[in-house]
């Protein structure tokens, strides 16, 4: 096997939230003792429901947010205490692209010019040289050479989302965090995007780091899936053992509530009880506990730790 | 770059979209539609036009006093009628656009510059830095602006030049708040995380991220302080510390012609009523502008 490119280990952030100079500082655990590794080519995808920590772990990768605890090793360096002055040459490297198309691009800003930024940033190429570049990447993504004079505005959200793409690629890198990238997509541009971004991770022999929220767009693009509750690895796998084998009652629920388009199939549905805990006061011993049907007196005070039940396939839950 | 280029996937979603104009024939067409603006401008560009040309365009100097004609209403020979040593109002106005355009318009665009710098490390780097810039602020906003430029004078010595410092110096506080409020909207938007997330400088992200989508606030304060900035520099001329009695200016005009309100109420009217439409215009002129600087409004 070969080096991994991405090692995280036991990371954790905690974001401070103040409602007030006299009220007491809060809390909020967004990211609970998170270790995954990311082999190159592969494709790696964190779910989890909205808030539970995965958007946040994607900045810990990309070192936009500081972890408070924990390592994250990067192509065999420890970038976790890196400053931001040292991030930048790395930045080449590591790129991401973002949930929301509309948002992610600068309104005042022309295509080809927004395409160029990370080539100006990080190479020396002329400005002859940064054209070329920015009008064969609109190419491979599926936009015109003609487009490089446009702004974001004039594009609908798909189109938005490949000049997304096409920025994060002009640099190259090695390491692509896409958070959430075909979640604001309507479900049929959604399939494109997935497979223009399949089709240039064999290209370009990239790795990606993708967040989702969604189960049927991770089955289409992830080799391997971590799942997350609450900031916490709750289990980890490659996708054909997790889809036939989940093994922890967060996983089952989860996969039970995809959908399947076919109207005469029954459904044995895992209806969760109760809401999602605040992640200002997670509960004691296992995060699910509160929600888990099979949730016993050591599960309330007991944190499970992730262990290996076969190969590769993490679960933190002591009774599978 | 890899050789076997070509669309990998050709998506559906795209349609061609219209042809389009280079970027100066769409902004100027853009802001013809506008025509408030336009109207605007155009009185802009007039008041420039005679400010560079009234020398030759004045029927009378617009020094010298004719004592036949005190206060006189306007009439075939004096058109806008004349002041209190009888010159003629309309060739001081013409003269004295020239004073204050010039006064107002320097200082604005140094205390907007200033202003905009300040506003905008406050406003990015935050911390330290901000609490410094922004309380400085504040102590200058406690003052009354005509007090604060009467300070500065004061301590830097009278004359028009000073005049313009003083009124750059308490334009500074407005931009800087102005600048700093925008900058703290921006700074949290995606695309300033995006920047950041390619590598971007602070300094890059500061001037092509975030300075771009302040640029309307700034627009729109820049054509209001014009107006403040006219009348401080007025003000400062009727106090005896920026234009002297002789020279024309629309602002010491008003203020002078404010004695005879009772008996000579048209030195106040013309005086004030060009005040009025050149604020007016510079006010229009940034709407416009502000509209038409932005890509989201067609």
């Amino acid at each position: 096997m070969s080096e991994p490119l991405v090692v995280v280990k036991d990371l954790v952030k905690t974001f401070v939230s103040s409602k007030g100079l006299l009220s007491p500082k809060r809390y909020v655990h967004a990211v609970t003792d998170v270790s995954f590794t990311i082999h190159p080519k592969e494709t790696f995808a964190l779910v989890g429901e909205s808030g539970c920590g995965k958007s946040t772990t994607g900045r810990l990768v990309t070192r936009l947010l500081h972890p408070d605890a924990g390592q994250v090793i990067f192509d065999g360096t420890d970038i976790t205490n890196y400053t931001v002055n040292q991030m930048r040459p790395l930045r080449s490297n590591m790129q991401m692209v973002f949930q929301d198309p509309y948002g992610s691009l600068n309104p005042r800003i022309k295509i080809e010019d927004l395409v160029a930024e990370p080539l100006k940033i990080h190479t020396n190429l002329s400005a002859e040289e940064r054209r070329k570049v920015v009008y064969e990447l609109l190419e491979v993504v599926g936009l015109r050479t003609e487009h490089a004079d446009r702004y974001p505005h004039e594009f609908s959200g798909g189109q938005r989302q490949r000049i997304g793409i096409a920025r994060a690629l002009s640099v190259r890198p090695k390491l692509i965090v896409a958070d959430e990238p075909v979640s604001a997509l309507d479900v049929s541009i959604q399939a494109q995007v997935l497979n223009l971004l399949k089709e240039l991770q064999q290209k370009y022999e990239l790795t990606y780091l993708f967040i989702s929220h969604d189960l049927s767009v991770v089955e289409m693009i992830a080799d391997k899936i971590g799942v997350m509750y609450l900031g916490k690895l709750v289990e980890s796998a490659p996708k054909e053992e997790l889809y036939s084998n989940p093994l922890h009652p967060y996983t089952k629920a989860l996969l039970s509530a995809v959908p399947i388009p076919d109207p005469t199939h029954k459904r044995n549905r895992i209806i969760l009880k109760g809401d999602l805990p605040s992640p200002v006061y997670p509960p004691s011993g296992c995060m699910f506990h509160t929600r888990c049907p099979n949730c016993t007196e050591q599960c309330k005070v007991e944190k499970p730790a992730l262990r290996e039940v076969s190969k590769d396939h993490f679960v933190a839950c002591p009774y599978v | 770059m890899s050789e076997e280029k070509g669309a990998l996937t050709v998506p559906q979603e795209e349609q061609a979209l219209a042809p389009r104009q280079s970027r100066v024939k769409a902004f100027f067409i853009k802001f013809l539609g506008r025509k408030t603006a336009v109207v605007a401008a155009c009185f802009i560009i007039l008041l420039v036009i005679i400010a560079f040309l009234a020398p030759v365009l004045q029927p009378f100097d617009p020094a010298t006093p004719d004592y036949d004609a005190i206060l006189s209403p306007p009439n075939a020979k004096h058109l806008f009628g004349t002041d209190e040593y009888g010159r003629d109002i309309l060739s001081r106005l013409l003269a004295g656009s020239r004073l204050s355009l010039s006064v107002s318009l320097s200082s604005v665009t140094l205390g907007a510059g200033l202003g905009a710098v300040l506003g905008i490390l406050a406003g990015y780097y935050g911390g330290w830095l901000d609490s410094l810039i922004m309380r400085t602020a504040d102590v200058l906003l406690a003052f009354p602006d005509i007090l604060l430029a009467i300070a500065i004078v004061a301590v830097i010595g009278p004359g028009l030049s000073n005049v313009i410092i003083a009124v750059a110096v308490f334009s500074i506080p407005s931009f800087a708040r102005i600048m700093r409020s925008s900058t703290l909207t921006v700074k949290q938007s995606l695309y300033v995380e995006a920047a950041r997330s390619i590598g971007a400088t602070n300094r890059s992200i500061m001037w092509k991220h975030i300075f771009p989508g302040t640029v309307a606030s700034i627009i729109v304060n820049f054509t209001m302080r014009i107006g403040t900035a006219i009348l401080a520099a007025a003000s400062l001329s009727f106090l005896g510390f920026g234009a002297k009695p002789t020279e024309p200016d629309w602002g010491a005009m008003l203020s002078t012609g404010r004695n005879y309100l009772g008996v000579a109420p048209h030195i106040v009217y013309f005086s004030g009523g060009i005040i009025f439409l050149t604020v007016l215009a510079f006010n229009l002129l940034g709407d416009g502008l502000r509209d038409t600087l932005d890509p989201k409004i067609q």
